[in-house]
């Protein structure tokens, strides 16, 4: 992170006098113990404490908070739930965390337009709760679910489980209010379904925290499917899995859902979870198919179909919801059943190429036998996108280093054959220095000219994303050619 | 008007956007032209034709991921596609008949960067939400890429969604890759005569809200004398015959229309061309419960698609009067259609307010600071 910036810690004294003017009572948490809780997201590897907590309730409030810090150089970090896998939310030590857990209200629920309008710290589940009896839902399910909030979520883009055919947060968002680092308030897209201008709520939603602070989100909410059932599919080898994943899509099938674990992820949940999954296979599917019940029997077959055809060694098919939940309990299973294989582990997020997975699995193996850590595999098949645990223990010195070089190495592979650093959990402080992997220094500086727009100080979340931030002023000047920056060796301030 | 220019690779085009940047000309970046007349008349502004970026780059159908560089015509990706099965979903289609051209000139970069979607986005979303990467040149001169080739990624900001709808004020996209679907084995489309504005846009919503996953929902006024409500189901024919009964129950006396009517229907209300051609032509967009009250405060003909949220508008209406009808839906009206005096005092954008408008002025400006590609169309 950016080292500290004296003149600003020595100012705490002052900095928390404004904050308490801004907003009264217990919003403002400035004591070591009081602190504590906010020092790290869920990526716990990484923790510092802020310099102090303020938890706005009204939009007024954040304005006004933001419009304070901008005057003053003070940087800015908002906080949803905490629930980042990619240290989105991890605090500065001469920053202000701007906690949005007070924004917990559904403001409205509109079922003609089928819309809802929320504070950003309404938790994804809950808006699906509200709307439940009337036969809606929301569709992305990040895996956290029940504590994760709207706000976050609009941050980090989150996806889940059924994205391949329900799209991720951006997909489902219709517009935001949101302040600016000058404390102006601004609202992007709407109840309608195209803006009129650029689509900057595109690039809000995303943003990881560096453009703005969400104050309100609009949602699309999507009539519930009919009914949704699950084959749980067994192979004797990845290939086949693989196949027939290929071939559900190339017959015209988008299932609700498309999962598959490697062998030590099926043995590592079965062991916790005892749901009846297959030991002797090499990789599980579990596939999902919702909507009309003719439609769920009809393309159940075409999967049974298929996956035989493609070598399955095992086949079962819920016949009710309980055996469909059952089917999905080891595989939401998957992270605490790594907690017991091993002390701590680290989730991977690449996205791959679907036709490259054998080769990545393997690959994978031989880096699991170099680093001496055992890794287990869960991935949304559908789309690609992979979540290698690697298991290690934090006590042993190194280890730490170790499983994070074995990390970085797993997201290295994925672009190379084609993917991405991450799918749906961000980049963080987590991924931020792979950034050069994936992009060159003129695409860099390209998307860093978009938060220039915005922040033209980089106040907000800075060390975030970004591998280095330049300062705007010499974004406008450099000139970049082929990839090179002029003079990479000259120090730059 | 200048000649155009044609570069045939990324290269050349970034040379002449850089030798631009520095002597004020403006670049108007176009591909077959379907859309030229939308928006101001731009005679200073030199021409960069793209069609000189031309092919597919890589398309894997189960993948569902198609690389396409972007002066490729829309009717070759879609005839690419279509022959594996699958679909563009966003449903795009040619603007060359609605503005009085013809047919199969657009190409999909100026299909992606005019963000055109037909009437399935209702459903299945917009042109900008199956953009997943793209390779271009910004208004610097400089080569990049944003956004990726693979299905699911969050990596780094989501410039595809800014550079979608952008109308070439961002960058010249070279190469596209979009996200692909299976089409579906069946499309069918149901009819219900007699209803008002108000009553077609509630039992489309009905229809919206069910689970019968409608894939399409329009309404049309007067078709040959009647008003008719249509809602379309597209999917795998058991599914279809049997979220055809939850329709039917939802929706008094609608019923199967036969092909190819139906599909020569949606294909005129996606472009509109059913509505009189000599008169200004409006895009308003605004959410589908509001959308009867700006009917009720506008003349001329219209339809409407997305379920109520799209209203296609041929109107001689005042466009302040026009703007100020959807401002108050809390929606926003763009002018598609108008002569050329007429487009050159009225913008086809609707004006955004200024603090909006500002930060849109500085996006902008950091793709293009020089304002190259700012040309006063838009």
């Amino acid at each position: 992170m950016p080292a500290p910036d004296q003149t600003v810690l020595a100012r705490r004294g002052e900095i928390v006098a404004a904050m308490r003017a801004i907003v009264p009572g217990e919003g403002v948490i400035d004591t070591p113990d009081g602190l504590r809780p906010y020092e790290s997201d869920a990526l716990t590897a990484y923790r510092q404490p802020p310099m102090v907590v303020v938890l706005p309730e009204t939009t007024e409030q954040v304005a006004a908070i933001l419009r304070w810090c901008h005057a003053n150089h003070v940087k800015v970090v908002p906080r949803g739930a905490g629930t980042s896998l990619s240290g989105g939310a991890l605090p500065l030590a001469d920053g202000v965390l701007l906690g949005m857990a007070r924004f917990n209200r559904i403001l409205e629920v509109d079922y003609a337009d089928r819309l809802a309008v929320v504070q950003p710290g309404v938790t994804n589940l809950a808006i699906t709760r509200a709307v439940e009896d009337e036969g809606f839902y929301y569709a992305p399910d990040p895996s956290s679910q029940i504590a994760c909030t709207i706000g976050g979520n609009v941050a980090e883009n989150s996806g889940g489980v059924h994205c391949l055919k329900y799209g991720l947060t951006t997909n489902n968002v219709l517009g935001v209010e949101f302040v600016t680092i000058e404390g102006e308030v601004l609202r992007v897209g709407g109840r309608g379904l195209e803006p009129a201008g650029l689509d900057l709520l595109g690039i809000i939603v995303g943003s990881e925290g560096l453009l703005g602070v969400v104050t309100e989100v609009t949602v699309r909410l999507l009539p519930r499917p009919e009914t949704a059932r699950a084959l749980l599919i067994g192979f004797p080898e990845v290939e086949g899995a693989g196949r027939c994943v290929a071939d559900v899509i190339a017959a015209g099938i988008i299932p609700a859902g498309m999962e598959m674990m490697d062998k030590p992820a099926v043995h590592a949940a079965e062991a916790f979870v005892q749901v009846g999954y297959p030991l002797d296979v090499e990789a599980l599917l579990i596939v999902e198919l919702d909507g009309p019940a003719a439609e769920c029997s009809h393309l159940l077959e075409e999967v049974e179909t298929i996956a035989r055809a493609n070598g399955a060694v095992s086949i079962r098919i819920s016949t009710d919801d309980a055996e469909r939940v059952a089917f999905w309990a080891g595989r939401k299973a998957a992270f605490p059943a790594a907690g017991r294989l091993a002390p701590d582990y680290l989730c991977m997020d690449g996205t791959i190429p679907r036709r490259r997975l054998p080769d990545v699995l393997t690959r994978m193996r031989a880096l699991s036998e170099q680093y001496g850590l055992g890794v287990i595999n869960v991935f949304h098949a559908g789309d690609g996108n992979l979540h290698p645990l690697i298991l290690y223990d934090a006590n042993k010195p190194g280890e730490l280093e170790q499983a994070e070089a074995f990390g970085a190495d797993i997201l290295r592979l994925c672009v190379e054959v084609g993917g991405v650093l991450t799918g749906e959990h961000g980049v963080g402080v987590e991924k931020r220095d792979l950034m050069p992997v994936m992009f060159s220094p003129v695409d860099l500086a390209q998307q860093q000219r978009v938060k220039c727009a915005f922040d033209p100080e980089l106040l907000l979340n800075p060390g975030k994303m970004f591998p280095e931030l330049h300062r705007c002023a010499e974004l406008g000047r450099m000139h970049v050619h082929r990839g090179a920056l002029p003079f990479p060796d000259l120090p730059r301030f | 008007m200048a000649d155009a220019i044609r570069p045939d690779s990324a290269d050349a085009l970034a040379a002449i956007i850089a030798d631009t940047a520095s002597d004020g000309t403006r670049l108007r970046l176009r591909g077959g032209g379907s859309k030229d007349a939308i928006g101001a008349p731009t005679p200073d502004a030199r021409i960069v034709d793209m069609r000189g970026f031309s092919g597919v780059v890589d398309y894997d159908p189960p993948e569902l991921v198609l690389t396409v560089k972007a002066g490729t015509p829309l009717a070759e990706v879609q005839a690419l596609v279509a022959d594996k099965g699958q679909m563009l979903a966003f449903d795009p289609f040619d603007h060359g008949a609605m503005l009085g051209g013809a047919d199969g000139e657009a190409t999909i970069g100026g299909i992606v960067a005019a963000g055109v979607a037909g009437p399935t986005r209702v459903s299945r979303g917009a042109t900008r939400d199956h953009l997943l990467g793209f390779e271009g040149v910004s208004g610097r001169g400089e080569r990049f890429v944003a956004g990726a080739k693979v299905v699911k990624n969050v990596t780094g900001y989501d410039l595809s969604k800014l550079i979608t709808g952008s109308w070439g004020r961002l960058a010249a996209m070279t190469e596209l890759t979009l996200k692909v679907l299976p089409a579906p084995r069946l499309r069918l489309t149901l009819g219900v005569a007699g209803l008002d504005p108000a009553a077609a846009v509630a039992a489309m919503a009905r229809a919206m809200g069910s689970a019968a996953e409608v894939s399409a929902a329009a309404h049309l006024p007067n078709r040959q004398g009647s008003p008719l409500t249509l809602i379309r189901l597209d999917g795998f024919p058991s599914s279809v015959e049997a979220r055809a009964t939850i329709v039917d129950r939802l929706v008094d006396g609608i019923a199967p229309l036969a092909d190819p009517e139906a599909a020569a229907l949606w294909t005129a209300i996606a472009s509109a061309t059913d509505l009189p051609a000599g008169v200004p032509l409006w895009r308003i967009v605004a959410p589908a419960a509001q959308m009867h009250g700006v009917i009720a405060s506008v003349t001329g003909d219209w339809l409407m698609d997305w379920a109520g949220g799209l209203l296609w508008l041929a109107s001689p209406d005042d466009p302040q009067a026009i703007r100020a009808a959807a401002e108050r839906a809390g929606g926003h009206a763009m002018l598609v259609r108008a002569d050329a005096a007429m487009r050159a005092v009225v913008p086809a954008l609707h004006p955004q307010p200024k603090p909006l408008a500002a930060l849109e002025e500085r996006v902008r400006r950091a793709f293009d600071p020089a304002g190259v590609f700012e040309t006063g169309r838009f």
